[in-house]
């Protein structure tokens, strides 16, 4: 066996989808960086086919290979450039160039260069603009040395350098100058416009554009004017003209193929379309949700993208209609609500848009929904103060969400308590309880009692406030008739020590002890009687954090001072069990095993302690897990555990653990090694419906269906003679087409009756099991990321019931019970 | 710089009038400029576009459009009917011949300037000949209903395009019939509105360009009578168009203000398809602008709001100079304010009446900067309507205050004024000197005993006013060399002794007042004079130029003054060079025989002849810097000018006495004020 691999921090989703601009494939798949990765979605469907990994660092620019439109050159901060087949996820090349990629171009013009804007050596903030030569020699890791300088002074932002018409030549921006390159003439022109700050916010140039067939260049500029230079030949007979509706910086320009028209997109979160280069006709697609960052065309012209500052790439018809949107984690200015996971999708629940509370699913990298919670207009103003979200809690079950809702302000905030209801109806959790003013002061905690076993009634919300109590929340019958619900909140215990303020609350796991941190002082109280039971304090230091200890370690209490004192006391001896002098930030116990991981930040970098509360020596340490500040962490429940050699890091097999940085990334630890994580989940080529459609395949098409079908029918009427006596096939075969259920319901039952069971289950066994593994594949499709997979094998799994025999050898059966996982959701489409 | 009790007038309610077409001089260096009043101005290119002519408006006499033709001779044509030949010598009309169509809207000249085509209110073209001595109706081309609102002849004088309400025509000069007529509001499709072709020009190359009243501007192939190109630049009217000699570019005023220019831009780099492209935007005025016109090396634009607006185009100049200055003109480039000194009295020109103003008084003394309380009110004495049609040229108040006299294009008129206490009478002088009229400046000498008129040919007549109420004429002076050309400037000297004149020919001429003969010229500079004045105590006649240059002439001597020589030596500060609007004004100080004060619209300057001059490197208006300095530093950091810009625009400044001077302004937002409501725009963030 091989050395246990050692822990990685990974990034793990949630990058920014705006690293680079996105690119649109010949057969509409989208392209785009997603941190160190590409992400490969479908445009018709919005799923994301594939994640193509191997950049060790951010990836900085996707370009299509403009000579084989199946390939894809991607760049990256660790200074090498990659070619993807991407319809496979298989990296062909690989070329080291050594220094920082910023941002990547492809000509179709250069035959074996591509370019790069890289930092220039020696100097600090200079970049310059090089073509790199790609050398054809065999093997896959190569070397490209062969740099020429093509511009200096370019601006690092990949927005800022555009190739013009049929790559004659190239015209980059930088402040307030524009400089223009002929390649042919190996003449460089420069204009500046003046740089003088008026009123509406200064001249800067943001971004540039060339138009594909004419001599015109689109700048955008900071103060939201769009410059349209033409005649830039002649140093000094170049003229421009403005085009101006975006009040604030204009983020993006992109013209279309014929170059008719212009989109340009900023701030305001509107998508314009200007027509002919004209002042007076414009298009608008308004309310994109937030400011767009990168604007892409297709090839065709039938698409545009937008990749937004929230995560968000919205799709965009070529009329200006919105088409789809990829949502992925919006990172909010700031994480008031921390990390908590969501009991019921497993998914992670966090700040989003204002006032709203988005629900993540880490598989898939996706927004599942978002919750809007303030419900009300946000309003775009600097200095205004708006309602957000600073606290929320979920019951265990996930059937009641508490949200705390404040509007900053400096002499008394503006509270509101919400309760939130999860109907099974919709979906989605519905309001049902609005508590104004829940507390004097600022909500410092909050947590609901988590009794997996009880009753309902025995719900209880504890909320913890700057007003130097903590407040008890029980449900009760709601008494007014005319009311909608059958029950509401309200408050049934106030407690306070000491006149201190409440600053962190928590229960035990049975729900039988409630400990509230007053500043230095843990108090401890009976859920039921509510009376204190006793107080722990390590002075000096207020108690940052506490939690109680699970499972085997129930009886000990863990708490966190900001003197830097992780500090253990024992519930039944009332005495301290040990301390250890470290830094914590974050403590965070893991709901499934009795493991309590913190996270101390000491001299500029993070580390992370895993402990069991009954004894004092940590069971792992991970020193300088990264160089920012951890300001989350929290425990995310695997579906199921995962095997994990090392003793070491047994802690992370029922859990894993997630943290966010105060940059805003996500990450995690993860166990396996580099290559493992990016051997693609599935190698096959998944050829996609949306390919365009010709009258020759739609006819060749319906003749294969047809043939299938004919192929389902022979393989049903062989086995008739075979298994007559199967109850589900002669169910199937007796009942009338319209009241049957749908046949994706019905498949698995029937592939299941083709099979000779070895050991001559009576057949209710066989339908239950195969009832039993239905759910199971359920299950496993919500994990499998490459769903589309399946037309590839559809033909596979016809040639196999055609073929099919009496006699199934175990590796056809193995087969079989691979092809049963399949969604046969196909076969109603018929 | 010193300090001065100052009178800040803003009663002076002039409200110029609006611009309503332009045109330049082919292959020439002039501008012609007429104004909704009917006044016409020429504008000097080569004497950094200088205000050089004004012909004073007329009540029946609107102009609405100018055109040069046969080398340098104006013509106007306005809705009387006639069309009008100006005397550019003698600044008056010089014939008018009745166009026989109704009201005409338009006129333009072939490109030769032998032929004018008008557009008539009945719909019908008809064209003149410009003989010698005046124009000959040759012919009417085919009428058709409509008013032809503009023309334009092809640049080889062969057809005429002629643009109307709705649609716009093109007319076969030989055969006079009309060989195509395209619709224009064919675009137009909800809601059929007429559609106003406003103006109109033809390209050589066969293309017609139109601008109407839906914001468009359209380029036409004339032949096949298809719309080539259109661009909407405005949800307003474009009003006018000019094109560029080389018909490369074009620029197009709007009723919003807005001017923008369309450039004939090649697709590709080396390729030969061109195509228009709508390249800069200029929001220079407020009202709509009535008139545009395209000079080799700048755009030029004239609105409602009566500003002439001068954008050179940065392309075409070689270096950055005062050439490439934005220029705009709102004001006239002479004085319509005369100041009686010793009875501290103001005298306000307007077009057709004067208002004699008494100035306040206060007893008070203050700090820099404060704002003294009133003992008396500034006081309107007299308001003077002059009879008939005519607008008046010029006039004058003398300095006791007991004289004033202004003169129309047909009358010249005196009045005695008598102060009782607090009433004023007014008296008419009977049986003036019957002079060569009109009269183009007006001068009192400074003990108020004679007038100086300047008249036509160069000449000056000298008046002798007598007490109780009369006067008789003296002498007239005329140029030795003789002169076609009126004389515009006076200046005399407080002694009593000289006279300088300077005519249209920018000659000036120095007249002895006490032997009646001529003293000497001015060695003859080639620019345009603004301003010139003798000093009261050495004789020195101060003169500036339109090209901001400054000289100083030594009368009794007859030469430049060694000050004189030393800034040509030197050269005067860039900053100053570069100013756009000419100094309108010069006067002196008593006290200080070194200071000449002068302004112009934006700035009042004390120059200090003692002090050095600034160099390129110094900073030039640096008052308000010296007062942050300690006097040690601020004595190294003086030099000669003495600029402050707190007046603006000031119309006219003199020194009353040795420490109180008058500042007239005259607030752009007053005039605003005056003006109809512009086109109501939405403005972001309002």
């Amino acid at each position: 066996m091989v050395a246990p691999a050692t822990l990685r921090v990974v990034r793990c989703g949630g990058s920014t989808l705006h690293g680079a601009r996105a690119v649109f494939s010949a057969d509409s798949y989208l392209l785009c960086a997603a941190g160190d990765f590409v992400k490969m979605y479908s445009v018709a469907t919005e799923e994301t086919l594939r994640v193509m990994g191997g950049h060790a660092d951010l990836v900085t620019g996707v370009q299509l290979n403009p000579h084989n439109h199946m390939q894809l050159y991607s760049s990256s901060l660790d200074g090498s450039i990659k070619l993807w087949d991407f319809m496979d996820g298989i990296p062909i090349k690989t070329f080291t160039v050594g220094s920082k990629l910023l941002a990547l171009y492809a000509l179709a013009s250069s035959e074996d260069s591509v370019f790069v804007v890289i930092p220039k050596s020696g100097e600090r903030d200079t970049f310059q603009l090089v073509s790199v030569k790609l050398t054809k020699a065999a093997g896959q890791d190569l070397e490209a040395k062969e740099l020429s300088v093509v511009l200096d002074g370019v601006d690092a932002s990949p927005k800022r350098l555009a190739f013009g018409r049929e790559g004659e030549y190239v015209a980059s921006v930088k402040e307030v100058n524009l400089q223009v390159f002929f390649f042919k003439r190996k003449q460089l022109n420069r204009f500046s416009v003046s740089a003088i700050k008026t009123k509406s916010g200064n001249n800067h140039f943001t971004c540039i554009a060339c138009h594909p067939t004419e001599d015109c260049i689109a700048t955008g500029h900071a103060d939201g004017k769009i410059r349209l230079w033409r005649n830039f030949y002649h140093k000094k007979d170049y003229t421009f003209s403005t085009l101006h509706w975006h009040h604030d910086t204009v983020m993006d320009l992109a013209f279309s193929m014929e170059g008719t028209s212009l989109l340009s997109g900023g701030v305001e979160s509107v998508l314009v379309l200007w027509h002919n280069e004209s002042d007076c006709q414009k298009d608008f697609l308004p309310r994109l949700g937030s400011a767009i960052e990168y604007i892409s065309m297709s090839s065709d012209g039938a698409l545009c993208c937008t990749l937004h500052t929230d995560n968000r790439i919205t799709i965009i018809n070529s009329n200006l209609r919105f088409s789809k949107s990829i949502q992925g984690l919006i990172k909010s200015t700031d994480v008031k609500t921390g990390l908590v996971v969501d009991p019921r999708t497993k998914a992670l629940v966090l700040n989003g848009e204002p006032g709203h509370l988005q629900f993540y699913c880490l598989q898939s990298d996706q927004q599942l929904f978002s919750l809007d919670i303030v419900q009300r207009q946000y309003i775009h103003q600097a200095g205004l103060n708006q309602a957000d979200l600073v606290k929320v809690a979920f019951s265990a079950q996930g059937k009641w969400l508490a949200t705390v809702e404040e509007r900053e302000e400096v002499t008394d905030p503006e509270l509101q308590l919400k309760l939130w209801f999860f109907d099974e109806e919709t979906q989605s959790f519905k309001l049902n309880t609005r508590i104004n003013m829940p507390h004097e002061d600022h909500i410092t905690d909050m947590c609901f009692r988590e009794m997996d076993e009880l009753e309902d009634d025995s719900l209880i919300l504890v909320t913890a406030g700057r007003d130097c109590v903590f407040k008890v929340w029980v449900m009760v019958e709601d008494t007014d008739p005319e009311a909608q619900q059958s029950v509401s909140w309200s408050c049934d215990f106030v407690g306070s020590y000491h006149n201190y303020q409440a600053t962190n609350c928590c229960f035990s796991e049975d729900g039988s002890l409630l400990a509230v941190s007053f500043e230095e002082t843990v108090t401890v109280w009976d859920s039921v009687t509510w009376d204190l039971k006793c107080t722990f304090c390590h002075p000096p230091g207020k108690i940052r954090n506490i939690c109680f200890g699970r499972l085997t370690c129930s009886k000990y209490l863990i708490g966190a001072t900001d003197y830097g004192f992780l500090c253990c006391w024992n519930l039944l001896s009332c005495a301290l069990e040990w301390s250890a002098h470290l830094n914590v930030l974050v403590l965070q116990p893991d709901p499934l095993s009795e493991h309590i991981a913190a996270v101390s930040w000491l001299s500029k970098e993070s580390s992370l302690f895993v402990f069991k509360p009954n004894e004092p020596r940590p069971i792992y340490i991970q020193r300088n897990l990264c160089k920012e500040k951890i300001q989350l962490a929290a425990f995310v429940p695997r579906d199921e555990p995962e095997t994990i050699g090392s003793e070491k890091y047994h802690w992370l097999r029922r859990s894993q653990l997630f943290f966010l940085t105060d940059t805003q990334e996500l990450m995690t630890l993860s166990t396996k090694s580099l290559e493992e994580r990016l051997t693609p989940s599935s190698k096959q080529l998944a050829v996609e419906e949306s390919l365009p459609v010709t009258p020759f395949s739609l006819l060749l098409g319906k003749h294969r269906r047809q043939q299938s079908h004919e192929d389902i029918d022979l393989g049903k009427l062989v086995h008739n003679k075979h298994k007559q006596d199967s109850p589900a096939v002669k169910e199937l075969l007796h009942t009338p087409a319209h009241v049957l259920p749908s046949a994706s319901f019905l498949c698995p039952i029937f592939i299941n009756s083709l099979l000779i069971s070895k050991e001559n289950k009576s057949a209710e066994e066989v339908a239950d099991e195969v009832e039993m593994e239905s759910e199971k594949t359920e299950d496993d499709s919500d994990e499998e990321r490459g769903v589309t997979e399946m037309e590839q094998e559809d033909t596979s799994a016809m040639e196999l019931l055609g073929e099919m025999t009496c006699k199934l050898s175990k590796s056809q059966e193995k087969e079989l019970r691979k092809i049963r996982k399949m969604d046969y959701s196909w076969i109603s489409a018929f | 710089m010193g300090e001065f009790e100052v009178h800040r007038v803003r009663f002076f309610g002039l409200v110029p009038a609006g611009v309503r077409c332009l045109a330049c001089q082919p292959r020439g260096g002039r501008l012609a400029l007429a104004r909704t009043d009917g006044a016409v101005e020429v504008y000097n290119f080569a004497a950094n576009y200088f205000q050089e002519k004004v012909i004073p408006g007329h009540e029946t006499r609107s102009v609405e459009a100018l055109c040069w033709a046969a080398g340098d001779r104006l013509f106007g044509a306005g809705l009387s009917g006639e069309i009008t030949e100006y005397d550019l010598a003698l600044l008056c009309v010089a014939r008018s011949v009745d166009g026989c169509g109704g009201p005409i809207w338009s006129m333009a000249a072939n490109s030769s300037g032998t032929q004018l085509a008008i557009g008539c209110e009945d719909g019908s073209v008809k064209l003149f000949q410009v003989v010698p001595g005046g124009i000959q109706f040759e012919r009417n081309l085919d009428r058709r209903k409509g008013r032809i609102l503009c023309l334009s002849w092809h640049p080889s004088d062969t057809h005429i395009a002629a643009g109307s309400i709705d649609f716009l025509r093109v007319f076969d000069v030989c055969s006079g019939q009309t060989v195509q007529r395209i619709m224009v509001n064919y675009h137009v499709l909800k809601v059929r509105r007429e559609c106003i072709v406003w103006s109109i020009a033809f390209l050589s190359s066969g293309t017609v360009i139109t601008s109407d009243s839906f914001g468009r501007v359209q380029f036409w192939d004339w032949q096949r009578g298809t719309l080539m190109e259109s661009h909407t630049v405005s949800t307003s009217a474009v009003l006018s168009l000019a094109v560029s000699e080389k018909e490369d570019s074009i620029i197009v005023g709007t009723s919003t203000g807005a001017t923008y220019q369309f450039q004939l831009l090649p697709v590709k780099m080396g390729s030969l398809e061109k195509r228009w492209v709508r390249t800069k935007p200029f929001q220079h005025h407020t009202h709509d602008v009535r008139a545009v016109a395209h000079s080799s090396t700048a755009l030029i634009s004239g609105g409602l709001d009566a500003q002439l607006v001068i954008r050179p185009l940065m392309e075409k100049m070689q270096k950055k100079g005062y050439d490439a200055a934005l220029r705009k003109f709102t004001f006239p480039h002479r004085r319509l304010v005369s100041c009686a000194r010793k009875a501290r009295l103001l005298l306000f020109q307007f077009s057709q009446h004067l208002e004699l103003w008494r100035l306040g008084s206060t007893d008070e003394t203050g700090k820099d900067g404060e704002v003294l309380p009133l003992c008396r009110m500034p006081e309107h004495l007299v308001q003077l309507k002059s009879k008939g049609p005519e607008h008046i040229y010029c006039s004058c108040v003398s300095p006791c205050g007991s004289w004033v006299a202004y003169s129309t294009a047909s009358r010249f008129h005196l009045y005695r004024v008598q102060y009782e206490g607090d009433g004023v009478s007014i008296k008419k002088v009977p049986k003036v000197p019957k002079l060569l009229l009109p009269a183009y400046q007006l001068q009192f000498s400074s003990d108020s005993g004679s007038l100086f008129v300047a008249s036509a040919r160069g000449s000056v007549h000298v008046l002798q006013l007598l007490e109780p109420g009369g006067c008789k004429h003296l002498h007239t002076f005329r140029p030795p060399s003789g002169s076609p050309e009126a004389v515009y400037l006076l200046a005399s000297s407080a002694d009593g002794h000289w006279l300088a004149a300077v005519g249209g020919d920018w000659a000036i001429h120095i007249y002895d007042l006490k032997c009646f003969k001529h003293h000497c010229t001015v060695p003859t500079y080639s620019c345009a004079v603004t301003a010139l004045a003798i000093h009261p105590i050495t004789n020195n006649l101060v003169i500036a130029y339109s090209d901001q240059q400054l000289f100083e002439f030594s009368i009794p001597e007859k030469q430049y003054t060694a000050w004189s020589r030393m800034v040509q030596n030197c050269g005067l500060h860039r900053v100053w060079l570069e100013r756009d609007s000419p100094i309108t004004h010069i006067t002196f100080n008593p006290k200080n025989p070194s200071h000449i004060l002068l302004h112009d619209i934006y700035m009042f300057c004390v120059l200090d002849k003692s002090l050095p001059l600034p160099d390129n490197s110094a900073l030039l208006m640096n008052q308000s810097t010296l007062k942050q300095l300690p006097e040690t530093a601020r004595q190294r950091q003086l030099h000669a000018f003495k600029i402050c810009k707190k007046f603006q625009p000031l119309l006219f400044a003199d020194l009353l006495d040795e420490n109180c001077l008058v500042m007239v302004e005259r607030p752009i937002m007053d005039i605003k004020t005056q003006l109809p409501l512009p086109i109501q725009q939405k403005k972001f963030g309002t």
